[in-house]
């Protein structure tokens, strides 16, 4: 187990969050990619803590993505809520009015 | 040596869980393999001997997935939300540009020389962490709090289905613009 390792695992974790952020048309498997994404964060972090600076600034910093998340899921959920009883749907589809 | 077997499998099933999200066909499905995703890198940060964000990934994340799965059965009903299904949009341009941010990434992590340091558990460490969280890095803690707040707040003005400019108008004044008259003298 190494850090050049450790990263590479949450590179691909990121990755797959990517492409599911991107492909995916209903709202709440969008958040599921961008919650991966936010996983990979948290092992890169941790990993970072672990091999290169065991000091607790990493841990707080932790603390914050993991905060980060939550709000992206709460606000994800109300988004999600406001389309589906504005266009009984919930696909990202049927937002694009979003873009301009 | 075991820690570092756990790592390696907990690795394994992260990446293969969170592959397996956009994989299967049911959104019931790939609720539970981003929950096992999820699991499977909280115990990878506790095989880093960090035991708080180990434990609190795994805490959050199994009780996040339900309230996922919860939301996901009433927005799209029973059946879509358990019955396979593909509701997808620009697979090759999703792949190419994962790929791309992939190989990107991955060569930057291979690339540059990392300091080679051997690892060592840190006595205390989730004391040190609260310390912190209680002392010099309070402004952290001082700024999250009312971030968490707003959320809750921008959170119910979104989902709510009526709020007070609906009632009372833009000016928010005169008699309220109900369907039901509601209180005690109706």
């Amino acid at each position: 187990m190494t850090l050049q390792l450790v990263l590479l695992v949450a590179v691909a974790l990121f990755s797959i969050g990517l492409y599911g952020a991107i492909s995916q048309q209903v709202v709440v498997m969008v958040m599921m990619g961008i919650e991966l994404m936010v996983n990979a964060v948290i092992l890169a972090a941790a990993a970072l803590w672990w091999f290169l600076t065991p000091v607790v600034d990493i841990q707080v910093l932790l603390m914050v993505v993991i905060a980060a998340m939550t709000v992206e899921m709460a606000v994800g959920f109300g988004v999600a809520t406001l389309i589906h009883r504005a266009r009984r749907s919930d696909m990202t589809d049927d937002a694009t009015e979003l873009q301009q | 040596m075991i820690a570092s077997v756990l790592f390696w499998i907990s690795a394994l099933v992260a990446v293969v869980a969170g592959a397996l999200v956009f994989k299967v066909d049911s959104m019931a499905r790939a609720t539970y393999a981003l929950a096992l995703s999820f699991i499977a890198v909280g115990v990878a940060v506790l095989t880093m001997r960090q035991d708080f964000v180990g434990i609190i990934v795994i805490l959050m994340m199994v009780m996040e997935m339900a309230i996922m799965a919860v939301f996901m059965i009433s927005y799209m009903g029973m059946n879509p939300a358990l019955m396979p299904m593909d509701m997808t949009h620009a697979k090759r341009p999703a792949a190419a540009i994962a790929t791309i941010v992939f190989v990107g990434l991955g060569a930057a992590v291979l690339l540059i020389p990392w300091p080679v340091i051997d690892p060592q558990p840190v006595e205390g460490l989730t004391e040190q962490l609260g310390e912190a969280m209680m002392g010099s890095k309070m402004l952290v803690m001082l700024t999250v709090s009312p971030v968490l707040f707003a959320t809750i707040v921008a959170s119910v003005v979104l989902a709510s289905p009526r709020g007070r400019y609906d009632r009372y108008g833009d000016r928010l004044r005169g008699p309220a613009h109900d369907p039901e008259p509601g209180g005690l003298g109706r």
